[in-house]
């Protein structure tokens, strides 16, 4: 048996030359810093997500009808007479939430231990557009199931395109191919959400590993383990922190699995709706252009860029204003490798003030998220029944979006004059498991 | 380096948590909360006899079939079609209403709403508060209104069973105007206060089902799903465990 498994594979090998090379230089020769922590699981867990949502969603169009009359009622169709559909849609439902907090997680740790500066900016750009093209991927979807939060979410983000000067409105009227969002504007968006995102979202997901593989992962401590000292156990010229992905870590990675799949399945099987953020009470009523939902927001990943949209003022009769904010907040993390110019990687030997700033963006962030779901619209009146809500909430709003932009331009400060005083980075990883 | 591994995933979890139950209470107004529980197949039953018997004259339930329901509720075809399907529709057809749209616009200003997915569009907390807030009220058309969900166009169609509430009104002050205090049964029904809530329950059950038939199934199999995840996870972290002795 083993001897017929090793001739089928070098009848592969002689036959495509490339693929032991690469498997090797991915998986078993590609040595990773061994001292990876918690935060190093949200990069195989977004890979986990992603093979599910593809899976899932076949399944789900094998059933989904794309037209304005028959999408609502192929949802439930689906979650009711197809044979464990309910269970495939959960799944799908709650794979795009957790794709982003698993993304946001994956975000955060390359901002902590500074993964994205030299020679990582490539990597990082690379996960920039993985996330833009997520979000599209994620706004599209939420679209697909034509009830009412769609219907508005839909209207209300492509209008964004319509603060654009000279152009907008004719844009908007584009996207849509409608004045309002209708039949053509669901059957492109399936269109885009099916096929032409996740393409895009897969050739970009091999690029940002490709990139990553080629320069080496980073680290905990943030230290160069490539170019450190020499010699392990299973190779006297590889880095002498390195240790092969494979095994050690896909046996680690594994674990992590499990974990994430627990959480998982605890909202699939027991609260699927997630309270409302995962799938919103008003979806659950079919997409009507004459009733707005009470209120209408985003779903929850889209919050905090949503409440910098709504808290930046319209100036000079536009409101176009808050749509670059929005925009901006993401360039600006696209942009940190050159806007934080400190040499030391690791929050483990920076300065203090790059520990506090990232706590602010951190507060914020998550201030902003409360902001654009509404949350604080309703905790104001319940905590200070006094206080005026719009005045409180603007005022609470935008000094949390003044706390995330404040991030990124004192980090630009506090590293380019040089106020930053870090701690010695040690040679050698200093912890590991 | 483990302990701090699993303090962080319960910190985690502890948060999770947390945010459902904040979460929990989001409509925002205090409405006493339901308290129905999907799985009692005998409230379901009573639900299922009280909505054939007072909402489908003008609601239908489109994505509910009878004879999906008959196995989900433990009914038999025999005992659905003769004692629930007033419609004459076909066992394996869905509940859809016989009111006439056109009649329905001049009885009542709109046609009566699709109650397949009330429960998950308003929740179960809403449903059970509206139907227990329905007042006597001159000034509206139907002669009813409801403080849970003011000047709707539906009368009370439990009022043989609930009795007749009327609202007991605040006297206006100054810079406030008069408002409804509570409401007060003026003229009793044939149950008692106590069944009435019993009663609309049980309807909510019925609704809370009929909006999500895989409740029925999906937290069992869930638990399942969770034994075979916390074993599956065990494995991996002693094959983890063994494979990283190299590493140490």
């Amino acid at each position: 048996m083993a001897k017929a498994m090793a001739r089928l594979g070098n009848w592969f090998t002689e036959r495509a030359p490339g693929l032991m090379p690469m498997y090797r230089a991915h998986m078993t020769e590609y040595y990773a810093p061994k001292n990876f922590n918690l935060w190093y699981y949200f990069g195989s867990l977004a890979i986990l997500v992603l093979v599910n949502q593809i899976v899932t969603g076949i399944f789900l169009t094998m059933n989904y009808k794309t037209s304005a009359l028959e999408a609502f009622n192929s949802v439930e169709y689906i979650m009711r007479d197809v044979e464990w559909g309910w269970l495939i849609r959960y799944m799908h439902s709650t794979g795009a939430s957790l794709f982003f907090v698993v993304v946001f997680l994956h975000m955060f740790r390359g901002i902590m231990y500074g993964s994205f500066k030299r020679p990582r900016e490539l990597v990082w750009i690379l996960g920039m557009l993985i996330f833009l093209v997520l979000m599209a991927e994620a706004f599209m979807g939420y679209v697909l199931p034509w009830g009412n939060m769609s219907f508005w979410g839909a209207k209300v983000i492509i209008s964004l395109f319509g603060t654009i000067p000279y152009i907008g409105h004719a844009l908007v009227e584009w996207i849509m191919g409608d004045f309002l969002p209708a039949d053509a504007t669901l059957n492109r968006f399936f269109a885009l959400h099916v096929i032409a995102l996740p393409l895009v979202l897969l050739l970009l997901v091999v690029l940002h590993i490709a990139a990553l593989h080629e320069v080496g992962s980073n680290n905990p401590d943030g230290n160069d383990v490539k170019h450190g000292p020499k010699g392990n156990r299973w190779d006297a010229n590889k880095p002498a922190d390195g240790i092969p992905f494979h095994p050690y870590y896909t046996v680690k990675d594994l674990v992590g699995v499990g974990f994430f799949l627990m959480i998982a399945a605890f909202i699939i099987f027991f609260a699927p709706t997630f309270g409302g953020w995962f799938l919103e009470h008003d979806n659950f009523t079919p997409a009507n252009n004459l009733v707005t939902p009470s209120h209408i927001k985003p779903s929850w990943y889209f919050t905090p860029f949503y409440a910098i949209l709504r808290m930046i003022p319209s100036y000079f009769g536009t409101a176009i204003w808050g749509v670059l904010g929005m925009f901006g907040a993401i360039l600006l993390l696209a942009l940190l490798p050159w806007l934080d110019r400190g040499e030391v990687r690791s929050v483990r030997y920076r300065g203090l003030g790059f520990r506090i700033a990232l706590g602010v963006l951190v507060v914020s962030f998550l201030a902003l998220g409360m902001v654009g779901a509404g949350v604080t619209a309703e905790l104001i009146p319940e905590w200070f029944p006094s206080a005026d809500v719009t005045t409180w909430e603007n005022a609470f709003g935008r000094l949390m979006v003044l706390g995330y932009f404040g991030f990124f331009i004192f980090l630009w400060v506090y590293t380019h004059f040089g106020f930053e005083k870090t701690k010695p980075v040690p040679e050698r990883v200093t912890t590991h498991d | 380096m483990t302990k701090r591994y699993f303090s962080s995933i319960a910190l985690a979890f502890g948060l999770l948590v947390g945010s459902v139950s904040a979460l929990a209470n989001e409509g925002g107004a205090e409405l006493p909360t339901a308290g129905t529980n999907v799985s009692d197949k005998a409230s379901l039953q009573r639900g299922a006899k009280l909505f054939f018997n007072y909402c489908v004259g003008c609601h239908s339930l489109k994505y509910v079939r009878y004879s999906r329901m008959a196995s989900d509720l433990g009914l038999s075809e025999d005992e659905v079609m003769n004692n629930l399907n007033f419609t004459g529709a076909k066992f394996g057809e869905p509940v859809i209403s016989h009111m006439p749209a056109e009649s329905a616009k001049s009885w009542f200003g709109k046609d009566p709403p699709d109650l397949s997915l009330e429960a998950r569009a308003k929740g179960v907390d809403w449903i059970y508060n509206y139907l227990n807030s329905f007042y006597l009220d001159p000034t509206r058309p139907v002669g009813w209104n409801n403080t849970v969900f003011p000047n709707a166009s539906m009368p009370n169609p439990l009022w043989e069973l609930q009795g007749i509430q009327v609202a007991v009104h605040s006297e206006a002050t100054p810079g406030h105007d008069a408002s409804i205090e509570k409401l007060e049964l003026s003229q009793p029904g044939r149950m008692t206060p106590e069944q009435f809530r019993g009663a609309t329950r049980d309807l909510t059950t019925f609704l809370e089902y009929a909006a999500e038939p895989a409740a029925l199934e999906r937290q069992s199999i869930g638990v399942w799903v969770l034994l075979f995840l916390a074993g599956f996870t065990f494995l991996a972290y002693l094959l983890k465990h063994e494979y990283w002795k190299d590493v140490h």
